[in-house]
C-alpha cells in the first residue's frame, strides 16, 4: 500500500522533526503561530466581553479568521479555506442578519449582560479544559513536519476523510440531515397549528384583536 | 533575491490589473448602455469618445468631502469599504490566465475554496456599511444583502463542486488543464447557474434589490461620499472582473481555444472574460429589477435544484466514462 508507506515516511519525518529541535529553539513558523494564537485569543475575549452586540459579531470574524491562519501555518490549507467559507462567509453573515432583524443598536447595550455569566464562565472553562486535556493526551507525541510535503493538502485530507474516517463522516451527515428534516417539520407544524385560528375567531363575543395579531405573527 | 523579485513583480502586475480592468469595464458599461439606449454616452472627457470619463470621475470623487454621519459607528463605517474591496484583490491573485507557473499570481492548492471563501468575505463590507451608517435605508440594504448572499452562496458552491468533480481537482490551473471541449455542453447548466448566482452575489441588475437606488437610495452605501463611495463602486467592478474570470476558468476552458499558438492562451482567457463582462452589462440594460420575494424564490426553487441536478449528471457521466 502506497498510503501505508507514505504514513510510515511521514511518521519517520515527524520523529526526525521532533528530535531536531526542542521547545526552547522555536522556528519562525512557531513564533508566528504563537503570535496569531495570542491575537485570536484576545479577539475571542473581546467577543464575549464587549458591550456592543454587532462589534461582538465582528470580533468573532477576527477570531475565526485567526483560527484559519493557524490552520494555514500548520499547512492544513483545505481546512483553512473551508473555515473561512463556512464560518466567516456564512455563519457570521447569518448572525449579522439575525442581529439586524432586532434593533441592532449602535453603541452600548447595558442590558446585554446575562445574570448567568459566572455559570457560563464555569461551563466554558470546564469545556476548554476537557478539550485541551483530550487533545494534549491524544497528540502529545505527534509532530507536524512543516518543512516536508504539506500534511493537510486537499488530497491528503480527502484520502484520510474517505478512507480512515468515513464512518464518523457519514454519521455526521445523517445527523445534519436529521437536523434539516427536524427544522422543516417544526416550521410546517407551526403553520398547521395556526391555520384553524381564523374560524375560531368567528365565535360570537370572542373579539380579542391583540390575540388575533399574535396568531398571525405565529404563522410567520 | 530572484524569488523576491519574482513575487514582487507578480503582485505588481495583479495590482495594476486590479486598478485598470475595473475602469475599462466601467467605461465599456457607459458606452454600451448608451448605444443600447440610442444615446452616445460620455463624449468630452479626454477627447476621443470620452475615454477619460472615469478618470475625471475619480478626480471628482477624490475632491469630495468625506462625511461620516454623527450617529454612525465611526470606525466600522470607515473600515467597511476596505473590507468590501480587498477580497477581490486577493481573489484576482489566484485566477490563472494562461498555462504554466508564470500566468497566475499565486497557485493555490485548494483554489476553488480559496476564491469562493474570500469572495464571501467581501459581502461583510456591505453588511458593516449597512449597519454602521445609522440609517434605515442602509439597514434595509444590509438586510437584503445578507438574505441574498445566504440564498445564492449555495448554488454557486454546488456548481463549483460539480466542475471540481469533473476535473478531479480543486486547483484552478488544474481544472483548466483538465478541460475538454465537450465539458461545455456537459456543464452548461452549472455554468449558467454559477454565472447568475455570481451576478446576484455582486448585486448587479437584475439582482440589485439590496442597492435599489430608486427605492432605498443605494442601500448600504446611502451615507457614503467621496473616496469611500468610489471604493465601493470599484469593488463592484472588480467583482465583475473576478466573476467573469472565474466563469471563464471553471466552465469555458480558460486558455483553451479552437485555434491559436501555445503562447497566446492568455488572449483567449481575456477574450472570454471580456465577452462575459459584456453580457453582464447587457443584462443590466435588458431586465428590470427583481422583487425581493422573487429573488429568494428564484434561488431556492430554481437555481438550487438545477445545481443539484447538475451535480447528479456530473457524477453519472464521470462514473460512466471512467
Amino acid at each position: 500500500m502506497s498510503l501505508a508507506a507514505a504514513t510510515a515516511a511521514t511518521a519517520r519525518a515527524t520523529t526526525a522533526a521532533a528530535q531536531s529541535h526542542g521547545f526552547l529553539s522555536p522556528t519562525g513558523v512557531e513564533i508566528a503561530f504563537l503570535l496569531v494564537g495570542l491575537v485570536t485569543f484576545g479577539a475571542a475575549l473581546v467577543t464575549v466581553t464587549t458591550k456592543q452586540l454587532v462589534h461582538a459579531a465582528l470580533w468573532l470574524v477576527v477570531t475565526l479568521g485567526g483560527l484559519a491562519v493557524e490552520y494555514l501555518l500548520l499547512t492544513a490549507e483545505f481546512i483553512a479555506w473551508v473555515q473561512v467559507l463556512i464560518y466567516v462567509g456564512s455563519v457570521v453573515v447569518l448572525l449579522l442578519f439575525g442581529l439586524m432583524l432586532t434593533k441592532a443598536p449602535i453603541g452600548r447595550s447595558p442590558d446585554a449582560d446575562s445574570g448567568n455569566r459566572w455559570a457560563a464562565l464555569v461551563v466554558a472553562v470546564a469545556a476548554a479544559a476537557a478539550l485541551v486535556w483530550v487533545v494534549v493526551d491524544a497528540f502529545r507525541t505527534t509532530w507536524v513536519d512543516l518543512g516536508g510535503a504539506p500534511a493537510g493538502s486537499t488530497e491528503v485530507t480527502g484520502a484520510s476523510l474517505f478512507q480512515s474516517w468515513v464512518l464518523p463522516f457519514e454519521a455526521l451527515s445523517v445527523l445534519l440531515l436529521a437536523a434539516l428534516v427536524g427544522a422543516i417539520v417544526l416550521s410546517r407544524k407551526a403553520k398547521a397549528d395556526a391555520a384553524p385560528t381564523p374560524s375560531a375567531r368567528t365565535v360570537p363575543g370572542a373579539r380579542n384583536v391583540p390575540n388575533g395579531r399574535s396568531d398571525k405573527e405565529g404563522t410567520r | 533575491m530572484n524569488d523576491a523579485l519574482d513575487v514582487a513583480l507578480r503582485l505588481l502586475v495583479v495590482f495594476v490589473v486590479f486598478l485598470t480592468f475595473p475602469l475599462i469595464v466601467g467605461q465599456t458599461e457607459h458606452k454600451v448602455m448608451a448605444h443600447m439606449q440610442g444615446r452616445l454616452g460620455p463624449m468630452y472627457a479626454g477627447g476621443f469618445h470620452g475615454w477619460a470619463q472615469l478618470v475625471a470621475d475619480g478626480v471628482k470623487f477624490a475632491q469630495k468631502e468625506d462625511v461620516v454621519p454623527t450617529g454612525a459607528d465611526r470606525r466600522i463605517f470607515q473600515l467597511a469599504p476596505a473590507v468590501a474591496l480587498l477580497p477581490y484583490l486577493l481573489v484576482l491573485l489566484a485566477i490563472p490566465i494562461g498555462p504554466g507557473e508564470g500566468a497566475v499570481g499565486e497557485a493555490v492548492d485548494a483554489g476553488i475554496f480559496f476564491v469562493l471563501a474570500v469572495m464571501g468575505v467581501g459581502v461583510l463590507g456591505s453588511l458593516m456599511a449597512g449597519w454602521a451608517s445609522a440609517n434605515k435605508f442602509s439597514l434595509l440594504g444590509g438586510l437584503r444583502t445578507a438574505a441574498q448572499l445566504l440564498a445564492y452562496e449555495l448554488p454557486m458552491l454546488l456548481t463549483a463542486a460539480s466542475v471540481a468533480m469533473a476535473a478531479g481537482t480543486v486547483s484552478l490551473p488544474g481544472i483548466v488543464g483538465a478541460f475538454e471541449w465537450w465539458w461545455l455542453p456537459w456543464q452548461i447548466v452549472g455554468a449558467i447557474v454559477f454565472f447568475v448566482a455570481g451576478l446576484a452575489e455582486l448585486q448587479r441588475p437584475p439582482f440589485d434589490m439590496p442597492v435599489a437606488d430608486s427605492e432605498i437610495i443605494f442601500g448600504a452605501y446611502t451615507e457614503y461620499t467621496g473616496l469611500r463611495f468610489a471604493l465601493f463602486l470599484l469593488a463592484e467592478y472588480a467583482g465583475i472582473i473576478v466573476l467573469c474570470g472565474l466563469t471563464t476558468v471553471l466552465f469555458l476552458g480558460g486558455w483553451h481555444g479552437p485555434w491559436g499558438a501555445d503562447g497566446l492562451g492568455w488572449v483567449w482567457t481575456l477574450l472570454k472574460t471580456a465577452l462575459l463582462a459584456f453580457v453582464v452589462i447587457w443584462l443590466r440594460v435588458t431586465y428590470p429589477r427583481m422583487r425581493e420575494d422573487q429573488l429568494q424564490k428564484f434561488s431556492w426553487t430554481l437555481l438550487v435544484p438545477l445545481s443539484l441536478a447538475q451535480i447528479a449528471l456530473t457524477g453519472i457521466v464521470k462514473v460512466v466514462i471512467s
